[in-house]
């Protein structure tokens, strides 16, 4: 049986990561609109779970998503440095 | 030397009832003497990052026909990429060993907009932030304070912190100056490391070892401290900020100087004579034939 406050530090962990991806959404490519109701679908579609297991499964599944997102913030970052600053270069 | 003129009477000590004689500069025998041991301490780095508040690496500059300055109204201003890698680069260093590092310092000087941009690099991990305010630079006049006068600012600032690093971007991707790094090291005759790759602290001896990108591959350069560097894109992938973290930055301090308090001069040597956007490129065009290829090479004058 779980306790309260585990499903109540789980349920803060979810709105966290939550509130993680909607700020990195700000910059995705395809415009903050098309994330934040991406976002929200995904984020519904799994609201009705009760099982620890598998709350905190969708939990590491969010938090790949955000690794993902950084990287691909940074290689954007990173290729556009490095064409405009050093292709050209030998 | 030891007279009876520097005697002195001290009446009733603690310990006797008779009156008991000291004598000045003549230390009792049986005296301890107190050992005190220098420890050598591994120096401690006092950082400061200058940054800058740049218009967004993915957003295309447009020019203002009619006043003749770059288009900045409505435009998304970022933390400069350099400059990002530069506080990376000291929380890094921070974050290899404990105690290493015993502040990190942001500044950047301009109008009280860079602000956010501040936040933006406490949010990456400094300490603390100071905005050297000056309202005049707003975003479309940012081309007027020059390097030369960001690096006297820079000198007075790092002189009035005791700063023994300065770690900064090597250029700034709206006027690619790359020299205010360079100039700050001249004006305080500090050793400097620019287009650094690789930076390593010995902490036993203080010195710093730098890999530097130069054309045709990499230079390594040793150095004790204080010590300029500025960054080169491959020096580190900067991380990306937790909203956490940018909770936590809007408690940090930020101090507002402006550059009477330095006692600098931003005056602007240089005149900006215009301004234009690059030449269009203009499409290209496909040839049916070997011969087709030819006959336009040798039209446009390359056979």
């Amino acid at each position: 049986m779980v306790s309260r406050i585990d499903t109540l530090a789980l349920r803060y962990k979810v709105i966290r990561q939550f509130k993680q991806l909607l700020l990195m959404g700000r910059e995705y490519p395809r415009g903050y609109r098309y994330f934040r109701d991406n976002l929200h679908a995904g984020f519904k579609k799994n609201a009705g779970l009760t099982d620890v297991k598998e709350i905190e499964q969708k939990l590491k599944f969010a938090e790949h998503i955000e690794r993902e997102i950084a990287a691909l913030y940074s290689l954007r970052k990173y290729r556009a440095m490095k064409q405009r600053y050093y292709d050209g270069d030998q | 030397m030891w007279s009876s003129k520097n005697s002195v009477h001290v009446f009733g000590s603690p310990t006797s009832s008779r009156p008991t004689t000291c004598q000045l500069f003549r230390p009792p025998l049986q005296q301890q003497y107190v050992v005190i041991t220098i420890l050598a301490m591994p120096p401690r780095l006092n950082i400061v990052v200058p940054i800058k508040r740049v218009i967004d690496f993915a957003i295309k500059p447009r020019i203002n026909q009619t006043k003749n300055v770059i288009e900045t109204n409505g435009v998304k201003f970022s933390l400069n990429p350099f400059c990002e890698i530069a506080v990376e680069e000291a929380v890094r260093l921070r974050e290899s060993s404990k105690d290493l590092v015993e502040s990190i310092t942001l500044v950047s000087a301009g109008s009280a907009k860079i602000q956010d941009t501040l936040r933006a690099g406490l949010a990456l991990g400094a300490d603390k932030a100071t905005l050297i305010d000056i309202p005049a630079i707003d975003d479309s006049r940012s081309l007027e304070l020059e390097p030369l006068a960001v690096a006297k600012l820079l000198k007075a600032f790092v002189e009035k912190s005791n700063a023994n690093l300065v770690i900064m971007g090597k250029q700034a991707i709206d006027d690619d100056s790359n020299q205010t790094g360079q100039m700050l090291a001249g004006l305080l005759n500090w050793s400097q490391a620019t287009n650094a790759s690789k930076v390593t602290v010995d902490e036993a001896s203080g010195v710093v070892t730098v890999a530097r990108e130069i054309d045709g591959g990499t230079e390594t350069l040793s150095a004790p401290l204080p010590l300029v560097i500025t960054t080169d894109l491959r020096l580190n992938t900067p991380r990306y900020t937790k909203l956490q973290d940018i909770m936590k930055a809007k408690k940090k301090k930020t101090e507002k100087i402006t550059p009477e308090d330095l006692g600098v001069d931003i005056t602007p040597r240089l005149e900006i004579v215009s301004l234009s956007e690059p030449a269009k490129r203009t499409g290209g065009g496909k040839v049916d034939s070997v011969d087709a290829l030819i006959g336009k090479l040798k039209g446009a004058g390359a056979i």
